[in-house]
């Protein structure tokens, strides 16, 4: 039976479920449950719940120690920014131990975070930085779009035998959806359709699912039918549905709140334009943040982000209905 | 020189059969780098096998020991298998990694050595880890962490020892302290001379001993080994002992003046423990005559063993990568 209920509920009860389910999964990060009131203490005890220093080098390397082990470690880190304090530990030590060791061993852990908080906070607390993670082989990054997926997507992370990125987009922290209860899992690697269409492909993640779906709603008007389609994990990145797309509208537009060079929007641009050439009827349109910091002052980081507005032109550009700027 | 130590005969059979074991395979594996048939970046740990062997030789193959990337000595010590450990670094697929890992990322899980890292400290989280589920499941197990004195100026160290402390984690921190961080001494890196004073306001204990004397080196890890299974914790042991080799080798050795053989003859912790069992009555001499020739024979066998396993199929570069 699914209900309604916010993004960040679903998050939280998929770590509740799991923790119900498997006596190896612990769960701690900085301030997660400052009183014993908190549902997950009580539900769990402080044994498995725990709160940690600021100290992101030894919690994440600590995971990686815990998953060695035999358990499954879910570490919240706030903002994804604060994984930058400890990359020797995401990217030396999680994703390549199981590599180096010739097998011998496996890495499941979750590194959960914050991003894309573009509500001023600006520089240190907003970036959507998951791009860079794809590319260090080893490591999975899922990026949830919807309520529903929060929760099943968290759920494959914890059962997943390999260091995962779960980022959560705090602008969507508050957005209801149907979330199935009790046991639910949605597997990596598998695109959603979230809208068929045949003119256009629109491939969103994350937060700019919403904001291609909008946008493919006012195209409608105008008699464009755009697909949408959202990853969910950009590693594994199922671009077998993004070409199958591609290959039936023959356009592609790619729409993500990173940046834009050595970014997600690059990966799946470059996997299109290898694989999928003889498809295209029209360029590919990349639909980013500008390559800069996000900047505090509100017009500045509306001018620097992508926004429904700034997708529905992108597909207007490659239909060849609104000139493409220099 | 301990007056006293618990040590017995058969402890100090073991220890010097683990200590010749270590030290003909790293000048084994010395030459054999030179000779281009070891075929990456080495790090030797002649001078060190003495800590090693008193360490791991107290320890369980379910006890877990981490190390850093001059880690050879630890493998064996722990229990990884001599031609295992050869082959890696000959980079043949009868390795411990298959080849992938190599000298810096040993692992052998059947032994509880759970890795070296090529990054100085870079893995000491880790063992906060282990040290948790030892804890949450209540077992006697431990954790042992094996670094250098160069990794204590990392901020992962820090981290590391104030949670293992907050958590009193059953952790068993043991720092081999040569003075030598890469390529610069010890009071270029910090104004602390001692690692066990870096760790005082902690609160846990720790003490210093001479890495070159062995049954002390046993005597102090002993008693914190007692404690740490009754899963009290961390605990620290400094030994302070002495690098024989370069940084790596092929290391032009320009920032330290050429290495007295007098003061080599003082320090070497195989030749001080070889003479000390030998008065205390512990060993003869022909047995360890006997000792070294059985280590020399099971490190030619270990060449001969990788020369003859294939070279891994590189496919496997792509097949490993997720479980």
């Amino acid at each position: 039976m699914a209900r309604e209920i916010p993004y960040i509920a679903a998050v939280q009860e998929a770590i509740r479920v799991e923790m119900e389910r498997d006596p190896t999964v612990v769960f701690y990060g900085q301030d997660v449950a400052p009183s014993d009131e908190d549902p997950l203490v009580q539900a769990f005890g402080r044994e498995r719940v725990r709160v940690s220093p600021i100290s992101e080098t030894a919690e994440i390397g600590m995971a990686v120690g815990l998953a060695l082990a035999g358990y499954r470690p879910v570490v919240e880190l706030l903002m994804a920014e604060f994984m930058l304090v400890a990359m020797n530990q995401v990217v030396n030590e999680a994703p390549r131990l199981r590599y180096m060791s010739g097998g011998q061993v496996k890495v499941p852990a979750v590194f959960k975070a914050g991003y894309g908080f573009t509500a001023g906070w600006a520089g240190q607390h907003t970036g959507s930085i998951y791009g860079m993670f794809m590319g260090f082989p080893g490591l999975k990054i899922a990026l949830p779009a919807t309520p529903a997926d929060a929760k099943g997507l968290m759920a494959a992370a914890i059962r997943d035998d390999n260091p995962v990125c779960y980022l959560i987009n705090y602008l969507m922290v508050l957005e209801h959806g149907d979330v199935p209860e009790g046991e639910y899992v949605v597997p990596f690697g598998e695109a959603a359709v979230r809208r068929d269409g045949s003119d256009v492909t629109i491939v969103a993640t994350g937060w700019t699912v919403g904001r291609a779906l909008a946008a493919a709603e006012t195209l409608a008007q105008e008699g464009i039918q755009a697909e949408v389609i959202d990853p969910r994990t950009l590693n594994p990145l199922d671009t077998a549905t993004i070409l199958a797309s591609v290959e039936k509208t023959g356009r592609l537009v790619i729409a993500d709140q990173g940046t834009r060079h050595g970014g997600a929007s690059a990966v799946i641009a470059a996997e299109v334009a290898e694989h999928g050439f003889g498809s295209l009827k029209a360029p590919i349109t990349q639909v980013t943040a500008l390559d800069v910091t996000v900047p505090y002052s509100e017009p500045m980081e509306a001018y620097v982000l992508p926004n429904e507005e700034k997708i529905a032109l992108g597909v207007r550009q490659v239909l060849g209905e609104a000139p493409v700027a220099a | 020189m301990t007056p006293d130590s618990a040590l017995d005969a058969e402890e100090a059979h073991e220890l010097l059969r683990t200590m010749w074991r270590i030290r003909l395979f790293e000048e084994r594996v010395g030459q054999l780098k030179r000779n281009l048939q070891v075929h990456g970046l080495i790090h030797l740990s002649i001078g060190g096998e003495g800590v090693a062997a008193a360490v791991c030789g107290q320890l369980r193959d379910d006890d877990a020991v981490y190390s850093g990337h001059r880690a050879h000595g630890h493998a064996i010590a722990k229990g990884a298998p001599i031609n295992g450990v050869m082959a890696e670094l000959m980079g043949r697929d009868s390795g411990l990694c298959h080849g992938v890992g190599g000298s810096m990322h040993l692992v052998d899980t059947g032994h509880g050595f759970m890795g070296a890292t090529g990054v100085v400290g870079g893995n000491l989280p880790l063992a906060l880890g282990t040290a948790l589920t030892q804890h949450l499941k209540g077992t006697d197990q431990v954790t042992v962490a094996f670094f250098g004195d160069g990794a204590v100026q990392a901020g992962h160290f820090s981290e590391s020892i104030n949670l293992a402390a907050l958590w009193e984690l059953p952790l068993i921190f043991v720092c081999e302290n040569n003075g030598m961080a890469e390529f610069t001494s010890r009071e270029e890196h910090s104004t602390i001379e001692r690692v066990s004073d870096v760790v005082a306001p902690y609160g846990f204990e720790r003490t210093t001993v001479n890495g070159s004397d062995v049954p002390a080196v046993y005597d102090a890890f002993s008693r914190f080994l007692t404690e740490a299974r009754k899963g009290k914790g961390p605990y620290l042991l400094e030994c302070v002992t002495y690098r024989r080799r370069g940084h790596y080798e092929g290391d032009p050795e320009k920032y330290r003046d050429p290495v007295a053989e007098q003061e080599w003859a003082e320090r070497d912790p195989l030749a001080r423990m070889t003479e000390r069992a030998i008065k205390q009555g512990w060993i003869d001499e022909a047995t360890v005559n006997a000792i070294e020739r059985e280590a020399a024979a099971e490190i030619e066998a270990a060449v001969a063993g990788a020369r003859e396993s294939p070279f891994p199929d590189p496919e496997i570069a792509r097949s490993l990568v997720y479980a």
